[in-house]
């Protein structure tokens, strides 16, 4: 099946006062697909997807999104478009409620769409509490929920397990399967089970330049992304 | 009851009690509440900016200037009726508050402070060089036989109290409405977390810059009815001691809160008035409790209340 291009980069560079943080990377995601990026850190994994979310200004190259150029576009209009984005360091609001949270997140103060948002990671509950005080692995997942209840076509997460107990991960990957199919998901991930255990294909960055790309089996049996990254062992 | 009827009860409440204050007040509080109620429409205009959007802007004057010399001018050189002069006061503290947002938004933090008091002292600075047309420090009195809307005599105490009455109550409940729906919603989500926000699809520029305009604008409204409502109009209201006045009221008051303005407002009136009956060195006391109140009760008055007992205040 000849699946439709969601996603596209065209030789995206950033340069950082003379260092490359991406340089050249062409990245082409098809519609629905869970793809993985991995790298070592200071592979340019963040500063990738905050190209393509527009956080940060690409040096050089393009962004394409759903068959349009959007390297201008600002980047709340590309979550307009049908983008979310998740932080790498948990960015919620944390002196509110876990319900004002959603609804920000959703647009509308609807309770029982916001009740079925916090829901889908175990937080329905928890409506009513402060965002803040809750512990750090559920706030993770409210943030994750966030960018869930935004109804993406494209869900970018960076590290969303980072800081989640075993439990808590395998919610997470149950929840990443409810989606897949109807969401395109982009997820840099460091835990490699996950990585394993959710990705249909597998992109590495080394030294913000693409390494290769593959299924999970190809990957793991990459010589190359071995050395760079996943060690012999 | 749901927090919208509790929420709707408190703003009506509210005015009702200061609508029965108007009778039940003798003639010295009666003026004096007047003279609130627009100060803390002025508090009201400020708290939409720092309250509810984070922007900490140390020009607020130039803005209550606008609308007070917009009027003033209007009135004294163009011979226009109250009504007329009063929306242009409006239109000058709109159009000031557009430009001021467009550049002063380009800026963040205490940057952006330092920009809006800047602004304001050009302001301030201008109306003294000008000082032919604005009789500066000294200022000029709209006449009283001009101070009249709708065969009504705005000079008299009463119809006085209830204009600023009428004043005080628009502009509560258009910030009550607005920070129920979504646009405040996303003020807050603004003051609370810019990145978040924006990465959420909400366009921030837009927002804050809204946000100014509303605030600059209901600020000139306060200062349109100052002039109107006690017929003086003068360079001190532009000068830095009012920028930072709604500054100590919504504080005092409890910022993000739509009642903490005048709360903050009667406050600190009441405290200089009555501290300064008792003693000449009264800044020293309204000191000594403003130091008080910031250790004890950082959130403000109402901020304090929201905490402890009632979360649904908006």
């Amino acid at each position: 099946m000849a699946a439709m291009t969601l996603l596209e980069t065209k030789g995206l560079t950033k340069v950082y006062g003379g260092l490359s943080a991406n340089e050249d990377v062409d990245f082409v995601l098809p519609a629905g697909q869970v793809h993985a990026l991995i790298g070592p850190n200071g592979a340019g994994k963040s500063t990738f997807v905050g190209m393509v979310s527009g956080r940060i200004p690409a040096t050089a190259g393009e962004v394409w999104f759903d068959g349009q150029d959007i390297t201008h576009v600002p980047a709340h209009k590309r979550m307009k478009m049908g983008m979310a984005y998740t932080f790498q360091i948990t960015a919620i609001y944390a002196r509110l409620s876990l319900f004002e949270n959603i609804a920000l997140a959703l647009g509308s103060r609807d309770n029982r769409a916001a009740k079925a948002a916090l829901e889908r990671v175990g937080l329905a509950d928890r409506a009513d509490q402060i965002a803040g005080d809750l512990s750090y692995g559920h706030q993770r997942l409210l943030e994750i929920a966030m960018g869930v209840a935004q109804a993406p076509r494209l869900l970018i997460l960076d590290e969303p397990t980072q800081g989640l107990a075993e439990s808590e991960i395998e919610g997470f990957n149950t929840l990443i399967r409810s989606l897949a199919g109807e969401t395109t998901i982009l997820l840099i991930e460091h835990n490699m089970n996950v990585v394993m255990a959710l990705a249909e294909e597998i992109t590495v960055l080394d030294n913000g330049r693409f390494l290769a790309r593959g299924t999970p089996d190809d990957i793991r049996n990459n010589k190359q992304v071995q050395d760079a990254y996943l060690g012999s062992g | 009851m749901s927090i919208d009827r509790r929420s709707i009860a408190l703003h009506v409440g509210l005015i009702t009690v200061l609508f029965v204050g108007c009778f039940a007040l003798n003639d010295y509080h009666q003026g004096n509440v007047a003279r609130i109620l627009v100060l803390a429409t002025y508090a009201i205009g400020y708290n939409v900016m720092f309250g509810y959007t984070g922007l900490l802007s140390l020009g607020h004057a130039m803005f209550f200037a606008a609308g007070l010399y917009g009027l003033g001018m209007a009135m004294h050189y163009g011979g226009l009726p109250a009504i007329p002069a009063f929306v242009v006061g409006l239109i000058c503290a709109a159009v000031l508050s557009a430009l001021v947002a467009v550049l002063a938004l380009r800026t963040i933090g205490v940057a952006f402070m330092i920009v809006t008091l800047m602004f304001a002292q050009s302001v301030f600075l201008a109306i003294l060089y000008f000082g032919d047309w604005t009789r500066g420090d000294e200022g000029f009195v709209i006449a009283q036989s001009t101070r009249q809307v709708l065969g009504l005599d705005l000079t008299d105490p009463v119809t006085r109290y209830l204009a600023a009455l009428a004043l005080f109550s628009a502009a509560l409940l258009i910030t009550a409405r607005m920070m129920h729906v979504r646009f405040g919603r996303v003020l807050i989500a603004v003051r609370e977390n810019e990145e978040r926000t924006r990465m959420l699809g909400y366009d921030v520029f837009r927002h804050k810059f809204l946000a100014v305009v509303i605030s600059g604008t209901i600020s000139g409204a306060a200062g349109a009815g100052y002039g109107l409502l006690f017929g003086y109009v003068g360079a001190t209201f532009a000068s830095v001691q009012y920028s930072i006045f709604p500054l100590l009221w919504v504080l005092l008051g409890g910022a993000g809160t739509t009642i903490g303005p005048l709360v903050g407002t009667i406050f600190m009136f009441y405290l200089i008035d009555y501290s300064s009956a008792l003693t000449n060195a009264y800044m020293l006391i309204a000191g000594v409790v403003l130091v008080l109140l910031t250790l004890f009760a950082r959130a403000g008055i109402m901020g304090e209340i929201r905490k402890r007992w009632a979360p649904w205040l908006p």
